[in-house]
């Protein structure tokens, strides 16, 4: 076995793998805050307890009606992307002429009570989710063991952030999206129904954090608490890219994943806190985020 | 976003209605200061000092979200940190109970001026988010290093003796002990915030482009609200820690930074006494919800939807409300 620095090939390997699933869920989850943020001006702090509910809605969904991954897959971001419809229907709308640090109250107020509610119907333990059929085993790659689910969410989130990167920056759609970032007045005032864009961008950037859950069912166990665990430091992440822009998102999660990775490989005790420690040298080198564009 | 407290107007009213408003405020002081002498007589001292020590620290963090208009999501890093100071200085250093706190409010007060340091370099909702992040990291730390005991926390604190001669093990003396600390606190956020000082933050809150042509410069003015409330809070914390004889990870998670968030909404954002009502309603609440079995998070988050949603002054701020509304 090759080893590096007296750390064996597979550990390093192994850590890497597992920094880049995580960086895949924060670039999943800092991509649907960014895209949120950019048309609501609102820090959605539910979209930890959106992500432990897609999770879920994917193990009750295989618990009571015996359906699988696969239709999980289109169904977990239906339901969880309407959940997120009512929420902006019923609530957030009313707080938009407010100081946007209404939002991230209201919505932290909502994910205490979603993760409460679980908590209180499922206790803290973490429930298994069953690794599809098609995706079960692994590939010896001689320096490491890859196995085919890991690869897979790796894949599936790249295709993901991939193409809402596409669907934002290259189409139609996307075009009236950002011109209604820039000037929801002037927008409306083309007749583009600019409150339904809105409603529609926070249903699209919750599923988003619903698919995320679903894809990290199998590999970390559904908990009520995964989501809030996650959340913090996803936020870590997106003030270190700045919101300003989607490929950037993209590329600050997968990157701080790998090196929260190397870090459980070379100094374990720190990898708690790493993206931290990056955080605070990003805001005393560069305060607007590697990417942004503040002011 | 907020209301200030009553007074200041009262010059344009006729002579009679002034007079009796101010004579009806200093019954009415006169009153919550018997009430506060009195209360242990009825209720148990230790809970009453809790919401002393939460009233406080929901004050400290009203100095900086209600006049200077900064949202800190990493409260409980203070709060925690403090207690943890004061709880190890007490307990392995022997030191008695004022210099514990004081001990204490000193670290938070380090961490305050690092914590501001970074977070004002952004503003808004980055700022709210940094501060949370960097309270999270000092979680982290909190449950890796060795003199915070990891889950057991610092257990059996010794409360100490005060002055060398008035033993805090008595709950009494301690209330009183607390209740001193805690009025000495709000004295300072009550002169800080009707001084030049505060009239700056204020300014800065409600338009901070406009405060900096004046050629204030703002960052000082929010690094010191930043930092005197990190101080107070700290002082809370510790405080409480030689309370409950506990410093634990509970104080320092950031839940603990929510719930101060939520007394301080509740109770009614920028009002002078609004957080520390909003604190006895949590605490009161939290005690409740601890026997009924309800999940307290859901009620917790429950009512900090129910207040962005429907009444965004607080309890007290919607009565000042009232009470202006009725005057002439």
């Amino acid at each position: 076995m090759m080893s590096l620095l007296g750390i064996s090939s597979q550990a390093l390997f192994g850590q890497l793998l597992l920094g880049l699933i995580n960086g895949s869920f924060y670039a999943l989850l800092s991509l649907g805050l960014a895209v949120i943020f950019g048309m609501l001006n609102v820090i959605n702090f539910a979209h930890g307890a959106q992500y432990m509910m897609g999770a879920f809605v994917a193990y009750l969904l295989l618990q009571f009606a015996g359906i699988g991954y696969w239709p999980a897959l289109v169904l977990v971001p239906v339901i969880i992307g309407g959940f997120g419809i009512v929420l902006e229907r019923t609530m957030l709308c009313r707080l938009y002429r407010l100081d946007p640090l209404y939002g991230l109250l209201l919505t932290f107020g909502i994910a205490m009570i979603i993760e409460g509610l679980f908590r209180y119907g499922y206790g803290v333990s973490g429930r298994p989710y069953p690794i599809p059929a098609a995706l079960q085993g692994g590939y010896n790659l001689g320096f490491m063991f890859l196995p085919v689910y890991r690869a897979w969410v790796v894949v599936a989130s790249l295709l993901l952030c991939l193409s809402t990167w596409f669907a934002i920056e290259r189409t139609r759609l996307g075009a009236m999206l950002r011109a209604a970032t820039e000037n929801p007045v002037l927008v409306q005032a083309f007749g583009i129904n600019v409150p339904l864009l809105v409603t529609a961008t926070y249903g699209f950037g919750v599923a988003l954090a619903g698919v995320a859950g679903l894809l990290a069912a199998p590999i970390l166990q559904v908990n009520p608490l995964m989501g809030s665990n996650l959340i913090i430091i996803v936020f870590a992440v997106v003030v270190i890219g700045g919101m300003g822009s989607i490929l950037g998102s993209i590329l600050t999660g997968f990157g701080l994943g790998i090196l929260e990775g190397l870090t459980k490989v070379f100094y374990p005790p720190a990898s708690n806190v790493v993206i931290f420690v990056v955080m605070v040298g990003v805001l005393l080198v560069k305060p607007a985020g590697l990417f942004g564009r503040e002011k | 976003m907020s209301v200030d407290a009553p007074g200041g107007g009262g010059r344009l009213l006729p002579q009679s209605v002034a007079s009796d408003r101010f004579r009806m405020r200093r019954v009415m002081i006169a009153l919550v200061i018997l009430a506060a002498l009195l209360a242990p007589l009825e209720v148990y001292p230790v809970f009453l000092a809790k919401a002393l020590c939460f009233g406080l620290f929901a004050c400290a963090f009203n100095l900086l979200i209600g006049y200077a208009g900064l949202l800190s999501f990493g409260h409980a890093a203070f709060f925690g940190g403090a207690a943890y100071v004061a709880a190890h200085a007490a307990k392995e250093w022997g030191v008695p109970p004022l210099a514990a706190v004081a001990l204490g409010a000193v670290a938070a007060t380090l961490l305050g001026a690092v914590f501001g340091g970074l977070a004002i370099r952004r503003q808004g909702i980055y700022f709210a988010m940094i501060t949370l992040a960097l309270a999270q990291m000092v979680f982290f730390l909190a449950v890796q290093l060795p003199f915070t005991h990891g889950e057991d926390g610092i257990q059996a604190v010794p409360r100490g003796t005060l002055f060398g001669f008035v033993s805090l093990d008595d709950n009494m003396s301690m209330y009183y002990f607390v209740l001193a600390i805690f009025s000495i606190g709000l004295a300072v956020i009550y002169r800080t915030i009707h001084s030049p000082f505060g009239q700056v933050l204020k300014a800065i809150r409600e338009n901070e482009p406009r405060a900096i042509s004046l050629g204030y410069r703002v960052d000082r003015y929010k690094l010191a609200a930043f930092v005197m409330s990190a101080t107070l809070a700290g002082v809370a914390g510790g405080t409480k820690a030689i309370v409950f004889q506990l410093a634990s990870l509970t104080d320092i998670q950031w839940q603990t930074s929510g719930e101060v968030i939520l007394m301080t909404l509740l109770g009614g954002l920028g009002t002078m006494f609004g957080p520390v009502v909003g604190a006895f309603l949590v605490v009161v609440l939290e005690n409740g919800l601890a026997e009924s079995g309800l999940p307290v998070s859901v009620v917790t988050g429950a009512i900090f939807v129910v207040c962005v949603l429907l009444f965004r002054r607080g309890l007290v701020g919607e009565w000042i409300g009232r009470v202006r509304a009725r005057s002439p």
